[in-house]
């Protein structure tokens, strides 16, 4: 009898400890769940982890080692197109309907000089052209020819003010839809990678000229970085000293929706 | 009860005790503890990143089936999809060649009637939901944490010269056949130093799969192979570290598995007080040392 009220009261026991134990688990769970929301502290803790990875790879890497380059043997397919595809935006509609012969390429903002250049003048700038690959955030790789000219020697020609830190780069396409509507697409970088010699104002891929759904007319390479650092249908290039100006402030789309800034891992 | 029944129910370091010894620093307590923390987080993490494209290739880049033709050049080894069948949907794993219906595990998972699309089911993942952004910046914090752990550890151990606990001797390893033997009979030596399967385990974690996971993750990163081409050479491309990675990862689970199992065969009281006050009961035929710190 007293044995069997001992087991009652152990098996209340082992209940309660695990309602009490699942009860922890759960808000815990919770308690985890909304510290990950974007601006909460929880989040802001771990992302530090984000700005340590930026200044450990820029010191190990420099300013100048370049991303690996490949031979085009290696290019075994077309670049895989990703995001934005086709742009829907009446400017972009428009100058895609002539053939991009009215597209100007500006260079605005912290700059001595603000500079513009139609798609035929970038084309007749000093060439080069890159066998990279291309990483997407989510994990694949696809390994392309990508042509065009490059972005320090223009950032010069600009003469950017010694305010600036930042390039913003503007672009046609939109992305999302839903409750918060389309945003406009947008990337930064610091001028280390604006300025770094595989950095190029891409208009052509393997060796063809390059398709809208790649990034038609101009796509920025920024070679050492993931996929969503290589800004599509590029327009403006803005020099700042910030950029929480820019969409939610983070310095891009896809920061703005909780991707690391620096993007080189 | 006679001697007999007792002698078998009881573990065997309780038949005849030895001395309570000073086994572990504190230093290996306190990474211990930290990389189980690590390893979890890093883990469901990792499966998280893994879901956003839940295929793993060999060689540089991912093979895709061509827009035109559906042609492609095939490099993909693993591959946990869904496909439409007659039945509805499907959640099917390709491996090597071969595919298997995984629904409800890989591929397809969760509420039946209105089922997840995604590689690994929701509870294996952080946050259970599809969210790489998070999930990388959880994975990245404990990355670091674990290789900051990692370097405390080691010089630690090198002070207090622990390290040299780890890899066998060949002592030791003329001891293999007995000690897998004893390990069989669920019979343990309860020594001051770890036994010649213990030593082979703790240094295949330290010494071949954490260096290996995490090359393998700076391999994944562009701006790491720019700053470190030798990385690419090293593993055979982006992709085939990606696979690596994986690969790692399955063995740092089984090890995980096998380590909880042998702390429950060996004795789980005295093996967690000893990962928590370094104090640990020897065998019987442990002598007992005053100067080395023993405990009646």
């Amino acid at each position: 009898m007293s044995q069997g009220k001992l087991l009652l009261n152990r098996r209340r026991l082992l209940g309660l400890g695990a309602a009490g134990a699942s009860t922890l688990m759960l808000s815990g769970c919770d308690w985890f769940d909304g510290g990950l929301q974007q601006g909460e502290g929880l989040r802001s803790t771990l992302e530090k982890a984000n700005d340590l990875t930026y200044r450990v790879q820029r010191l190990l890497a420099g300013q100048q080692a370049l991303a690996p380059e490949y031979t085009e043997a290696d290019i075994r397919q077309g670049q895989r197109p990703n995001g934005s595809t086709d742009p829907q935006g009446d400017d972009y509609l428009a100058l895609k309907a002539n053939n991009f012969a009215d597209y100007r390429f500006r260079v605005a903002g912290l700059v001595e000089t603000p500079l513009e250049f139609s798609l035929e003048q970038l084309r007749n700038m000093p060439a080069q052209s890159q066998v990279t690959r291309h990483d997407c955030v989510e994990g694949w790789s696809c390994i392309a020819k990508w042509s065009g000219t490059r972005l320090g020697p223009i950032l010069d020609m600009a003469k950017p003010k010694p305010t600036a830190r930042f390039v913003v780069y503007h672009c046609f396409d939109s992305m999302g839809g839903g409750l918060s509507g389309p945003e406009v697409y947008y990337e930064s970088s610091d001028l280390i990678d604006a300025y770094h010699p595989q950095t190029i104002l891409a208009y052509g891929l393997n060796n063809q000229t390059l398709p809208v759904s790649n990034g038609a007319p101009v796509r920025v390479r920024i070679e050492r970085a993931l996929g969503y650092k290589q800004p599509k249908y590029v327009h403006t290039i803005e020099l700042v000293d910030s950029f929480a100006p820019f969409g939610a402030g983070n310095g891009g789309y896809w920061e703005d929706h909780g991707y690391d800034w620096y993007g080189g891992i | 009860m006679t001697t007999e029944t007792e002698d078998i129910a009881l573990p065997i370091a309780e038949k005849r005790k030895g001395p309570l010894i000073y086994r572990q620093s504190v230093f290996t307590r306190i990474t211990h503890w930290v990389w189980a923390i690590c390893l979890f987080f890093l883990l469901l993490t990792g499966l998280q990143i893994f879901n956003a494209h839940p295929t793993l290739y060999i060689g540089q880049q991912s093979s895709f089936a061509d827009l035109q033709t559906g042609q492609k050049f095939d490099n993909a080894w693993l591959e946990l999809g869904a496909v439409n069948t007659d039945n509805g949907p499907r959640g099917q794993t390709t491996l090597l060649g071969h595919s298997f219906d995984t629904t409800g595990v890989f591929g397809m998972s969760g509420d039946p009637a209105n089922p997840d699309f995604r590689g690994f089911p929701a509870w294996a993942t952080i946050p259970s939901w599809q969210d790489l952004a998070t999930g990388r910046v959880i994975h990245f914090f404990f990355a670091w944490m674990l290789v900051a752990t990692l370097l405390v550890w080691l010089v630690a151990s090198i002070l207090n010269r622990h390290i040299a606990d780890i890899p066998p001797t060949p002592r030791d390893l003329r001891h293999l056949p007995r000690d897998i033997l004893d390990h069989l009979r669920l019979k343990f030596e309860h020594g001051r130093k770890y036994n010649v399967l213990q030593k082979l385990a703790y240094s295949a974690v330290f010494f071949v799969l954490f260096p290996l996971i995490i090359l393998t993750g700076l391999t994944m990163s562009p701006g790491m192979d720019a700053a470190w081409p030798w990385l690419l050479e090293l593993f055979g491309g982006r992709q085939t570290a990606r696979s690596i990675h994986f690969l790692v990862m399955l063995a740092l689970v089984a090890f995980f598995l096998i380590h909880i199992i042998m702390v429950f065969a060996a004795g789980p009281i005295n093996e967690v007080r000893q990962m928590i006050t370094g104090r640990y009961r020897a065998s019987g035929d442990v002598p007992f040392d005053a100067s080395k710190g023993d405990k009646k």
